[in-house]
């Protein structure tokens, strides 16, 4: 469960404004998009949850905690797949699933036992032993979404988790989202892309230029632009269809 | 913290290049340097102090008596060039004799006869030549000084009011220091170029993987973070310094000792002195390292201040080298300086003096540990974290 309320953040000494008073809520057991244009500040909204960001102002709380008073308590409350997955090319997928389960203070036993659920869930037999130079986009992604729930966290926050994958990828990484959910986990992903959100998500926040637009059900936002299809809602929430359709 | 370490030091074994360089090359570079320019120096030191003396001397027949003392002491006098300046100036020749036509006058008169020896001082490799050939003048001058002073009643010993000697109360081992003034330089820059590789790959390298974000989104404080990583750096430090005293050690064996009259006081024992002094500098050159490399967004920009700070365990080394003074307390309480003038006390024999290892050891640990903890806070600045924005 996440709630924002009203975060604030600028860079360069207030000249950028970046997320301007953003309040959303993400509840258990469903799967909430955050949507908008490429630099809407999506991905610094999310930092500011995954504690890597402080908030110039407006308050957060995941499960009830406020980030920034517990931020180690959080970082294990969260999983989070970043927009940067870079993994380490020397080791393998494995090690390096096991490198942030370690991190975590689980034991060898729990990790081995969380690895081969995820090669399985996410099939990953063929390459989980190979050194992760080389890898696909697709077998990068499932490695940095292994690594990022290897605590089995009750919240689960996705950058742009479909970004560079192809089709059959993007349906398995869609599966495993709902699996998820369906397990009762909090689910929150940014993306740009719209059918991704039509396809995925039971609330969405529209984002743009710092400011939320809009939040609801795809059905609450149709009716409320009056139009019959999403992508004319979203155009119109947003006021313009710059970025959204690239 | 333990789990980065281990992480770290496993991602970076893996790595047949860091191998190669940090554990292979880095400690064989100075020894083999080192070993490379004493052989030459002693080689061209002893060549030139045996190899009998060639000297060209412009009006040869001015002076038969000097040229005849100066064959029977091994001068092999040769015709001296047209243009003697510029033979030396030229660097065709290292010394030339030049007596003037004036010379059997003054002689006659009993005044003293002008002798000129043409070189270029700022030619180190001259000093040599010139005070062979200095040596000998000086000879047959106080030769000739006390027959004139015999002949005419005096006793030569009238004119030496002072009877100087010098006692010389350096040991072999004292003198082999004076040869290994640059070793304690060549035994620092191995904990830099242990730590530099490492150092740059857990954190500029950590930037360029785009690894560092979902690092630092895990439960731990970010100063453990970056004390597993400084940890891991320090090891490849003190394995490069341990590898590399060893190497120093084998390669010292194969130096021509016998020919220099000197005593190369570098076993196994000084060598483990060396790396207890060394030891806290590979934390310092660790973090010193990091520190900057973490403000790099890539491999290539962190490797180009690199080569900046492999200077500084130089700085006084070439201190020491331009005014070699005494070892004094206090500077035993500067880091790399101290090393410094300790390894070079401990290669020239010398007792080992425990209160200054200690303000030394002490006194390194506690820069290193600033620049650590220094270190550990550079990950709570957000704009070291991201790649862009």
């Amino acid at each position: 469960m996440i709630e924002a309320n009203k975060l604030r953040k600028t860079f360069n000494k207030g000249k950028v404004v970046a997320v301007d008073e953003v309040s959303f809520s993400a509840p258990d057991g469903q799967i909430t998009g955050l949507l908008g244009p490429n630099g809407a500040g999506k991905t610094t909204t999310l930092r500011m949850l995954y504690t890597l960001l402080k908030p110039d102002s407006g308050s957060m709380r995941v499960d009830g905690i406020d980030p920034e008073d517990a931020p180690l308590k959080i970082k294990r409350a969260l999983g989070v797949v970043p927009d940067s997955r870079g993994l380490y090319d020397r080791l393998t997928a494995r090690e390096n699933i096991r490198y942030y389960g370690r991190l975590h203070g689980l034991d060898s036993a729990t990790i081995s036992r969380r690895i081969e659920e995820f090669v399985r869930v996410l099939d990953m037999g063929e390459f989980i032993d190979r050194k992760t130079d080389g890898f696909s986009q697709g077998q990068r992604v499932k490695v940095a979404i292994a690594r990022a729930l290897i605590h089995e966290p009750r919240t689960v926050l996705l950058d742009e988790p479909s970004n560079g994958l192809d089709v059959m990828t993007t349906r398995a990484l869609r599966g495993f989202l709902r699996e998820l959910k369906a397990q009762g986990r909090c689910v929150v992903l940014s993306t740009h892309i719209m059918q991704e959100v039509a396809a995925l998500c039971d609330r969405i926040v529209i984002i743009a230029h710092g400011r939320v637009a809009a939040e609801g059900t795809a059905d609450e936002l149709l009716a409320r632009s009056g139009k019959t299809t999403l992508e004319d809602a979203f155009v119109k929430l947003i006021g313009s269809d710059e970025g959204l359709l690239a | 913290m333990i789990g980065v370490y281990l992480k770290e030091l496993l991602d970076n074994f893996r790595d047949r290049r860091v191998i190669i360089n940090t554990l292979i090359l880095g400690p064989l570079f100075g020894p083999i340097i080192f070993a490379v320019m004493i052989s030459f120096m002693t080689r061209q030191a002893t060549e030139r102090m045996e190899a009998p003396l060639e000297l060209p001397v412009v009006g040869a027949e001015h002076a038969p008596n000097l040229i005849n003392f100066l064959e029977r002491q091994g001068v092999i006098i040769t015709e001296a060039p047209v243009d003697p300046e510029a033979a030396v100036r030229q660097e065709i020749e290292e010394v030339i004799l030049r007596l003037g036509p004036d010379f059997a006058a003054a002689w006659e008169a009993g005044q003293p006869a002008p002798v000129e020896l043409i070189a270029d001082l700022s030619l180190r490799y001259s000093g040599t030549t010139i005070s062979r050939v200095r040596g000998y003048l000086n000879g047959w001058s106080g030769q000739v000084s006390q027959l004139r002073l015999q002949l005419r009643g005096v006793h030569p010993d009238l004119t030496r009011p002072l009877n100087i000697q010098v006692t010389d109360l350096s040991t072999p081992e004292s003198r082999g220091g004076m040869v290994l003034a640059f070793l304690p330089y060549f035994i620092l820059i191995t904990v830099f170029m242990g730590s530099m590789h490492m150092a740059i790959d857990t954190t500029a390298g950590e930037r360029e993987r785009k690894s560092l974000e979902p690092l630092l989104i895990n439960p731990l404080p970010r100063w453990q973070i970056m004390a597993g990583k400084l940890g891991a750096t320090t090891t490849f430090a003190l394995m490069t310094l341990g590898l590399g005293l060893v190497a120093f050690v084998v390669a010292m064996g194969f130096l021509p000792v016998a020919d220099m009259d000197i005593a190369l006081n570098l076993d196994l024992r000084v060598a483990a002195w060396a790396f207890l002094l060394c030891a806290p500098a590979a934390l310092l050159a660790a973090a010193l390292l990091t520190i900057l490399a973490a403000f790099a967004k890539s491999f290539r920009e962190a490797q180009s201040y690199m080569g900046l700070v492999i200077l500084v365990p130089m700085i006084p080394s070439f201190w020491i080298l331009i005014d070699p003074t005494r070892t004094e307390t206090w500077m035993t309480m500067v880091p790399l300086l101290s090393q410094n003038v300790l390894i070079l006390d401990l290669v020239r024999g010398e007792p080992v003096n425990l209160a200054w290892f200690g303000l030394s050891i002490a006194t390194t640990s506690l820069a290193a540990l600033v620049l650590a903890a220094i270190a550990g806070t550079l990950y709570n600045r957000p704009n070291l974290i991201f790649t862009s924005g």
